[in-house]
């Protein structure tokens, strides 16, 4: 199978060369093929996508512009807002809602000419790292059933790995688009926080949640990037700053930028031994990843970069405070799935019984230990020894890092420790389990961008991605790097494609 | 208040302390975080979209205009206005669609001002914070209450109106003064234009934190909080009761529990709701979805340059006025005047040389209408004029005022044309001996009865003259003229 570049596909569509509706087709195809094996999608829309593809094969022959995305088929993680379309965040809870709109990212998308093929799967409320925690079950991934795909955008990794959809969307809370797009070998962005608005996302933590594109290669996620990127009225945390252009300048390459390594999350790396930082390093990063980093630092190298090794100590920090904020903020968000409004609802006695049955009956185990988590970390008492001191961590980290980019254009480190585990692996231990999201979770707790770019192949054939972080709204130079990186990178076989039925 | 039901007074070897937390609802046409209408009366949800029935993935968008007027009130009550923090407050409560409320926590809007009441005396406002309000549940069945109900029905159209809540200090220290506050505030509402401030309609509502202490002390003791009191007559009978009941405690040797409590205006008492032992626990935190408001200095400045004059500065105004033409005027007579609007009015004629007692006497006692902006300073002047030189007697100028108000002509137009032309002194002793003459037996009782009698059948008489004159006779003449012919009567 062959994966063709969202651009080219829009240009030939917007060209007339090809129809819309047949590549969708094609793709639909594919889905119909693997998905009854692979579980990336909660839902199919393919009538309505074939109406949409049929509108924008009118629009062209009308000689109406057509859009960067005409005619490309995008997939959509079941946690972001669809009118009239169920909604479910992977949850019992959300199993029958119908949002009465559409979040502004697919208002965006439709309007840059993409066709929605489908709501894809996650981790329950976007909670968890391997699409495990799904209640209608797991996401498996394309190069290796056995495997997770990594989480929680695991379903849209997935589609996108298999060929499913050109392009999908994701959300990174802790790493929910970066990790699954290492694991299965595609490309991730979570953009600066505030760059894409989340209005029709449905909150998982807020100060950490951003909506991003996972791509089959870096010029798609930077299309896709553009099309969802920008300032949104609806969004109070939405940036009000002019979105710089991101894919006219991906072939300008690395020469004379500084890159470096951050020790913290490369403690094996040859480069951060010799600089005598090996210490700070947290343990854990598989040796055959490293291997794939260092290597990646020497195709920057080699193509003009410098490399170097800095440190950022809080980093060590950062998985605790993480852990501590993205819950509170998630029981507080989760309140609202009260059996009152909409969703599941556990008829009772009174009101506060209903409250309780609806949500012991409608939320899965991590969703309910988050809640408690939060709940706890929020208490009077507990709040400055846990929320409190989690926030300082916080404010210390943007300080560190902001240091660091005063040495170096971009940080690059592993996106995740390892390459796919095997499905049931990690899930009887939720710390192993969020050991996951150690590399991820700083931008998020900065709101910094950073990118998961694939890189070769772990000792299982599974493929590696390597991460680059830069300061806010530096996608534009992330995504020059990162094609860099695409460019050098070990030639991966791609996920095989299915039987065609 | 009128029609207040007198409570037996606190035992004066104890001091009320109250505290009012005051909810009004903002004068803006949409919510504090969408652009549904705020609106009250329409049908049951109607004015609703998926940020106010906190829908899954929607977001708040604050609403500039209730930042505006909230920052307005709290400069107005001289605060300090500055930068504010939205936090969320977190308890599950069905009517509430987030199962938490936003609102501001530890950096409100407006922190420590002060309100001046009508007798002079200041009490101190702790913090002034926006917040969201929430929906409304109409329990049916069971006779509408909580615990009975068949079901409840829940209308979001209220859920998402913003809100200021007016905390004070614990310094008022009677339920009059309690009421004077709300009605002092209200008046700063009404003056500033924040808030329409009905609490008939539940768009101003109370929240009373009752404690007592022996008197002298400066002591704080447990407090019991009385829920949305809706009307002052509740506040000041329920605040009297509380005080009651917690002397009562003490002086047992008892002692009140920290608790919420609901007035049951048809008994006249209060009622425990939940302890604040077992209170929820709000786990409040920054609203990360909203960013902080952070007001320059030039803001701030505008706002006081649009400030209007305010009900305090109206009366100290007004009593200037009066001082500056000879006489004081009360501060019950000056409040009234300024809450009903009319101390400008007043203050004008006194500049155009009406005495001042008669004009504040004729406007506080005869111009309580709805509709008097027909009356002119330079007609008010005139009127007191017409009063204080006896051209008319105080029942006629009465009625020139009630027609003033109406037709808005000249007193001496309207005297003329009710016939109210001075009626001589020689006229007026015809009437009299007629009306003595025509009831012969009431006056010999008359002469013959005692104090009491007397006072009663002169009553009679003076009525009887003035149905005779329709009104134009002058009360107290009558009564110099009835002497006079009883002293001769009786010689």
């Amino acid at each position: 199978m062959s994966v063709e570049r969202a651009s080219s596909l829009a240009a030939e569509v917007a060209s007339g060369r090809r129809t819309a509706r047949r590549v969708l087709e094609e793709h639909l195809a594919r889905i119909s093929a693997r998905d009854a094996e692979l579980g990336a999608f909660n839902l199919v829309l393919a009538d309505e996508a074939r109406v949409r593809a049929d509108a924008v094969d009118a629009a062209v022959a009308a000689g109406e512009p057509a859009g960067p995305l005409a005619g490309v088929p995008v997939a959509l993680k079941d946690n972001l807002c669809t009118r009239g379309v169920l909604t479910t965040c992977s949850s019992r809870m959300l199993q029958h809602w119908r949002p009465p709109y559409d979040a502004t990212v697919v208002q965006r998308l439709r309007a840059a000419g993409a066709v929605i093929v489908g709501k894809t799967n996650l981790d329950e409320f976007a909670m968890g790292s391997s699409t495990e925690n799904s209640a209608f079950g797991p996401t498996r991934n394309p190069h290796d059933v056995s495997r997770v795909p990594g989480g929680s955008s695991g379903g849209s990794a997935a589609a996108v790995a298999a060929g499913f959809a050109p392009l999908a969307l994701g959300s990174d809370t802790g790493g929910s688009i970066r990790q699954p797009a290492a694991l299965c070998g595609v490309v991730g962005l979570k953009p600066t926080y505030g760059r894409v608005s989340r209005y029709g996302l449905v909150a998982f933590a807020s100060s950490l949640d951003q909506i991003g594109p996972i791509a089959a290669n870096v010029t798609d996620a930077a299309v896709c990037f553009e099309a969802i990127a920008g300032h949104d009225p609806l969004d109070s945390t939405s940036l009000d700053a002019a979105v710089e252009p991101v894919t006219s300048g991906l072939r300008r390459g690395v020469d004379g930028l500084r890159v470096g390594l951050l020790a913290e999350l490369c403690g094996d790396s040859a480069r951060v031994k010799q600089a005598g930082l090996q210490s700070a390093g947290l343990a854990g990063v598989a040796p055959d990843v490293i291997d794939r980093l260092d290597a990646a630092a020497d195709a920057l190298e080699a193509a003009g970069a410098t490399v170097g090794v800095v440190s950022a100590p809080s980093v060590v920090l950062g998985l605790s405070a993480y852990y501590l904020i993205a819950p509170a903020e998630a029981s507080s968000n989760l309140a609202r799935y009260d059996g009152v409004r909409y969703g599941q609802r556990v008829d009772a006695a009174d009101a506060a019984e209903m409250n309780t049955e609806s949500r012991t009956a409608g939320f899965g185990a991590e969703v309910k230990r988050r809640i408690m988590l939060g709940t706890y970390a929020l208490s009077a008492g507990y709040y400055d020894a846990y929320y409190g001191k989690a926030l300082r961590v916080r404010t210390l980290m943007l300080r560190e890092f902001a240091a660091a980019y005063a040495d170096v254009d971009v940080l690059l480190c592993p996106t995740a420790p390892t390459t796919a585990f095997e499905l049931g692996a990690k899930t009887a231990d939720p710390l192993l389990m969020y050991l996951n999201d150690v590399c991820t979770i700083p931008s998020n707790l900065t709101g910094h961008p950073a990118v998961s770019v694939p890189f070769g192949t772990g000792d299982d054939g599974l493929p590696v991605g390597v991460q680059l972080m830069g300061p806010a709204l530096s996608e534009p130079l992330l995504m020059r790097t990162a094609a860099v990186l695409e460019d050098a990178a070990p030639a991966m076989a791609p996920a095989p494609a299915g039987v065609a039925e | 208040m009128s029609g207040t039901v007198r409570e037996p007074a606190l035992a004066p070897d104890w001091e009320l302390v109250v505290g009012l937390e005051v909810h009004v609802e903002l004068s803006t046409a949409s919510k504090l975080f969408c652009g549904c209408a705020n609106r009250f009366g329409d049908a049951p949800n109607t004015n609703v979209c998926p940020v106010c029935l906190g829908l899954p993935g929607s977001l708040p968008v604050v609403n500039a205009r209730a930042v505006d007027l909230a920052m307005r009130l709290g400069r107005a009550l001289g605060c300090t206005v500055g930068g504010a923090v939205f936090a969320r407050k977190n308890y599950f409560y069905p009517d509430m669609p987030k199962d938490y409320q936003i609102s501001q926590y530890d950096q409100p809007t407006s922190i420590d001002g002060s309100l001046e009441l009508p007798d002079g005396r200041r009490i101190g406002i702790e913090r002034a914070h926006i917040e969201e309000d929430t929906g409304k549940t109409v329990h049916i069945g069971g006779g509408g209450r909580i615990h009975d109900a068949d079901y409840a029905l829940i209308d979001y159209n209220r859920a998402g109106v913003p809100l200021v809540e007016i905390v004070s200090r614990p310094e008022i220290r009677s339920a009059e003064q309690a009421r004077s506050y709300v009605r002092e505030l209200r008046g700063v509402l009404l003056a500033t234009g924040v808030s329409d401030a009905r609490m008939e309609e539940g768009s101003m509502r109370v929240d009373a934190n009752v404690s007592v202490r022996p008197a002298g002390s400066d002591e704080l003791r447990t407090r019991c909080e009385i829920k949305n009191l809706s009307s002052l007559r509740s506040l000041g009978r329920a605040v009297e009761h509380e005080a009651r009941r917690h002397a009562a405690l003490w002086s047992d040797g008892d002692q009140p529990r920290q608790e919420t409590r609901h007035w049951d205006e048809a008994n006249g008492r209060t009622t425990p709701g939940r302890s604040k032992e077992d209170a929820d626990d709000y786990r409040y935190f920054q609203d990360p979805d909203l960013v902080p408001l952070a007001p320059d200095a030039a803001t701030v400045a505008a706002l006081d340059a649009a400030l209007p004059r305010l009900p305090a500065d109206r009366r100290s105004e007004l009593a200037a006025a009066c001082a500056a033409a000879g006489a004081a005027a009360s501060p019950e007579a000056a409040a009234l005047l300024v809450e009903r609007g009319q101390d400008d009015l007043v203050a004008a004629a006194l500049k155009a040389g009406a005495d001042p007692a008669v004009t504040v006497t004729r406007m506080v006692n005869d111009l309580a209408v709805e509709d008097w902006s027909k009356v002119t300073a330079g007609g008010l002047a005139a009127l007191v004029a017409l009063e204080t030189s006896g051209q008319v007697t105080a029942t006629q100028a009465k009625q020139l005022m009630a027609a003033m108000a109406e037709s808005g002509d000249a007193p001496e137009k309207i005297a003329e044309r009710l016939g109210f032309e001075a009626m001589s002194g020689a006229d007026l002793a015809v009437t009299v001996d007629e009306i003595i003459a025509g009831n012969a037996d009431t006056w010999q009782r008359y002469l013959s009865g005692d104090e009491a009698e007397r006072k009663k059948l002169a009553g009679f008489f003076t009525g009887q003259v003035m149905r005779a004159t329709k009104g134009r006779a002058d009360g107290a003449a009558v009564n110099r003229l009835l002497h006079e012919r009883s002293a001769r009567g009786a010689s």
